[in-house]
């Protein structure tokens, strides 16, 4: 048989491998660079990095950027949610017509280049400073802002998927307070997209490095750009070590939601 | 215009260990319009969609007009094709969709789809965009579309299926005065056996990738050829029989049969509702279970001995009847099929 | 559940529907203080920087001045807008050609296949990688004893930078950029090609047309809009950036996200703090009109291929 359709098919399958495998090694050659280039002539770049007490003691620096990120990620998620999600869904709730605003709002930040927001966040972190010092830590305020976008759109994705007044006016009905409600009726419900929110936010602030910079604070990403300036075989397997958990957590985030699709 | 003949010889076509189509014969005459009725995974779809040339078969082979076409690329058989829903150009409004094909061939084209819409009843939407049609209005711009090429067959691959019903009976009705007007050869296939019997010259009705029955509406209702065809166009009670020769005898009454018995003299007889008559008597051995309002024609379900029996009676008669009644049947001598 | 709640009395259950109207207004004020601990913190955080940015870039001195915007006309500042905007031109261009390339590739390929799943959920990840880490990627892979270079050199002869170090300039910029532009261009507009329906192109061959007449007449006049605001997307995108430039680039300020941190780290020059305001306003500005034509093509995408 002429089979003009299989032809077709053959046709489309040739070049999608082929575009695949050139976008591949486009791809993938900067990451086995990094391992090549970080195992080069194997100066124990990689056992150092496994061994805490002695990188903390050979680059301290850098243990201070790492010790920072993980603390600013941690609580710019708990601040995330501390914030976000009792307002969308307050506003889902009893506020309707404000939605839009608390959307035009959230996804502003995607039009404030971070550089921008550095500008206009120098003298607001004069007043930080005054107040609560000059910790890294205090960067949790702007990366919260940072965040907004996306995890916003995580959550309202969370609560269209599922009638918050509907399942709402069912609990007030049986008797439950709003703080009820909201803590035992609707967060359950969203459960897996307050945990997309979190993972972003800590995927975005391991890689944030522009407004801790130019504030003079410290985290992952200045550390390893100042170590770039002495160490560059060290700051490239850092980079790659940041990389591969980032990889990790957006991964597991992909898996998350496919799963929550395929169950309803 | 006048239209082709098409024959389809011993098509088939398998999907990994699914044989879709398995040794498909079917002529169609010119102008005349076939459905194609089975249940979904029949086969049906693919045979549509190998005679537009979407589809390749694995053998067998194509004649439109006597000519083989079945090496032709789609885009070379001529032929005006309605798909199921949403195949209108979204970027195009309405009188463009249909102008599209013509322009292809180079045709203006601008009054020949101005009066193909016209013929579709739908030429006062012409300027609107498919999102700003209902899926009827959709669907009768998908019609226009496919007969402005004036071509050689036109193929309705369920054209109706996403239609409210009563949107579905009224265009369903269109497409045949239509079909009719213009004299096209037609390939319509449905899972709809209403829409089938309603439309067609002659319904085939498809079961495994093959043709099961091809026969006018009448012959396929009154004298289907199997019990799946008995099965699947209409309702059937199945009821116990004891064949003896060339009848049945159900219920107590001797019924002619479609086609000789092939078994033994136990069987299982299909028959219709209509076939039942139902006549209130005190003595009678049968009760009424439920009965149900359907309009001129409705509904009683009735025990007898261990059947459950549908009938279909008037209106009238259905008042007389509640459940509890007690109740004698009778069937008429229409020829029935035997489940095998 | 619904069935229960149907009734319309239930509808709006909480706030009394027919209550007097000052209890009405107490009961919305009192809704709108559950929100005040979000509108407080992004007045501080967000809106502040923003007025500081908008105000700051029309302060002088003395109060009220247009100096720092017509600073802006100064050649420098011209030029860095100039290198800026074609830097995220041209690697807006170059991710969008090959990004739609490779979405296409996937789009082709099995709907729920593990293929697709792996290069989306990569995609994903790649478009965030930039700042930093994705700079010393590259200077391991093509600095000047990086992987490729070494390899190029000692194996081939070829020494890719015997015209001068390119990979800390503009050039090298738009290599790196491209790294995170192809994948942000997979994922914005992979659901426009999924949302091309199969049937359009059967429709197109049963009308006669081509492959040809089919990408010409009917995919690309429909693909069109959402390739152009995704190309804007990226375009935004790349003009944003801030990080992968300041850790590669390594002499002066080509771009403008570099001449506004010179502004700001600057303590020369004083005046500086505010052309850094004016620059951001600029870019502010840029980046809006760019996003507000991006929303509307992808208002239209939505209609078609939603």
């Amino acid at each position: 048989m002429a089979g003009l359709r299989a032809r077709r098919a053959r046709r489309q399958s040739a070049f999608r491998w082929t575009v695949l495998a050139v976008m591949g090694i486009f791809f993938l050659l900067p990451l086995a660079a990094m391992v090549e280039f970080t195992t080069r002539g194997d100066s124990g770049t990689w056992s150092l990095l496994a061994d805490w007490p002695k990188l903390s003691e050979t680059y301290p620096d850098l243990a201070d950027g790492i010790v920072a990120s993980l603390g600013q990620a941690l609580l710019t998620a708990l601040l995330m949610l501390v914030l976000l999600v009792p307002t969308a869904i307050w506003v889902r709730l009893r506020l309707p017509g404000l939605r839009p605003l608390v959307e035009f709002i959230c996804l502003l930040p995607l039009t404030i280049p971070a550089i921008v927001l550095v500008v206009g966040l120098a003298p607001v972190y004069a007043w930080v400073n005054y107040f609560l010092g000059g910790s890294s830590l205090t960067l949790t305020f702007a990366y919260t802002i940072l965040v907004l976008p996306y995890a916003y759109r995580a959550i309202d994705a969370g609560l269209s998927a599922i009638d918050v007044r509907t399942l709402a006016e069912a609990a007030r009905g049986l008797g439950a307070s709003w703080f009820t409600v909201m803590a035992r009726v609707v967060l359950p419900n969203i459960r897996s997209a307050v945990l997309s929110a979190a993972f972003l936010t800590v995927a975005l602030v391991l890689g944030e490095f522009t407004i801790a910079s130019l504030l003079n604070r410290t985290n992952l990403q200045v550390a390893i750009n100042l170590l770039g300036k002495s160490s560059a075989t060290m700051s490239v397997a850092v980079s790659l070590a940041a990389l591969i958990l980032a990889f990790v957590l957006l991964l597991l985030l992909s898996l998350f939601g496919d799963r929550r699709k395929a169950s309803r | 215009m006048n239209g082709v003949a098409v024959h389809l010889n011993d098509l088939r076509r398998t999907f990994g260990a699914v044989h879709a189509l398995d040794g498909l014969d079917l002529h169609i005459e010119p102008g005349e319009l076939i459905a194609l009725l089975g249940p979904s995974g029949c086969g049906k779809t693919t045979a549509l969609r190998i005679l537009a040339g979407l589809e390749d078969a694995d053998s067998g082979r194509v004649l439109v007009g006597g000519k083989d076409i079945t090496g032709l690329p789609a885009n070379r058989r001529d032929m005006g094709m309605v798909f199921q829903a949403y195949s209108l150009f979204p970027h195009l409004t309405a009188l463009e969709n249909v102008q599209f094909g013509l322009k292809l061939r180079r045709r203006a084209g601008g009054d020949r789809a101005a009066a193909m819409l016209d013929l579709v009843g739908i030429s006062e939407h012409a300027g609107r965009y498919p999102h700003q049609l209902s899926g009827g209005q959709q669907q009768r711009v998908a019609l226009a579309r496919a007969l402005a090429i004036e071509p050689q067959v036109l193929l309705l691959d369920e054209p109706l299926s996403a239609l409210d019903a009563k949107v579905r009976v009224q265009l369903r009705d269109e497409i045949r005065r239509i079909q009719t007007e213009v004299g096209t050869t037609t390939l319509f296939v449905t899972h709809d056996q209403e829409e089938a019997l309603a439309i067609a010259d002659r319904v085939g009705v498809m079961r495994s990738g093959r043709l099961e029955q091809l026969a006018a509406p009448a012959e396929v209702y009154l004298r289907p050829a199997s019990a799946f065809v008995a099965d699947f166009v209409g309702l059937s009670n199945r009821l116990p029989g004891h064949v003896d020769g060339d009848t049945v005898t159900v219920l107590g009454t001797r019924l002619p049969l479609v086609k000789p018995a092939t078994g033994g003299p136990q069987v299982t007889a299909l028959v219709r509702p209509e076939a039942v008559g139902v006549v209130p008597d005190p003595d009678g051995p049968a009760r009424v279970l439920s009965t149900a309002f359907l309009g001129p024609t409705s509904r009683v379900t009735v025990e007898a001995g261990d059947s459950i029996v549908v009938a279909q009676v008037s209106g009238e008669l259905l008042a007389s009847l509640s459940a509890g009644s007690p109740v004698r049947l009778e069937l008429r001598p229409v020829p029935v099929s035997l489940d095998d | 559940m619904a069935t229960v709640l149907d009734g319309p009395e239930l509808a709006a259950p909480v706030p009394p529907v027919r209550a007097p109207r000052g209890r009405l207004r107490l009961n919305q004020l009192r809704s709108l203080l559950g929100t005040l601990p979000f509108f407080a913190y992004v007045t501080v955080f967000l809106v502040i920087p923003t007025l500081v940015v908008a105000i700051g870039a029309f302060a002088g001195d003395g109060g009220f001045t247009l100096a720092n915007v017509s600073a802006l006309g100064d050649s420098y500042v011209l030029d860095a807008f100039g290198r800026s905007i074609l830097l995220s031109a041209v690697t807006a261009l170059i991710g969008a050609v090959l990004g739609a390339v490779l979405a296409y590739a996937l789009a082709t390929a099995r709907p729920g296949g593990l293929l697709r799943r792996v290069v989306t959920a990569a995609s994903g990840v790649l478009a965030q990688f930039g700042g930093v880490t994705l700079a010393f990627a590259f200077i391991a892979t093509i600095g000047l004893s990086g992987f490729v270079t070494v390899f190029l050199r000692d194996n081939l002869g070829v020494d890719i930078y015997s015209g001068g170090v390119w990979l800390f300039e503009l050039p090298g910029l738009v290599l790196v950029y491209t790294y995170f532009q192809i994948p942000l261009m997979v994922i914005v507009f992979l659901p426009a090609l999924d949302g091309i329906r199969p049937q359009w192109r059967e429709a197109t061959e049963s009308l006669g047309g081509s492959t040809w007449q089919y990408w010409t007449k009917v995919a690309g006049p429909l693909l069109a809009p959402a390739f152009l605001g995704s190309t804007l997307l990226l375009f935004a995108n790349a003009f944003s950036a801030y990080a992968t430039a300041a850790a590669l680039v390594s002499q002066g300020n080509p771009i403008v996200p570099l001449q506004i941190r010179s502004a700001l780290t600057s303590e020369v020059v004083l005046g500086q703090q505010n052309l850094g305001k004016a620059m951001a306003l600029g870019m502010v500005v840029v980046v809006a009109v760019v996003m507000t034509l991006y929303a509307l093509l992808q208002k239209r995408t939505a209609r078609w291929l939603g």
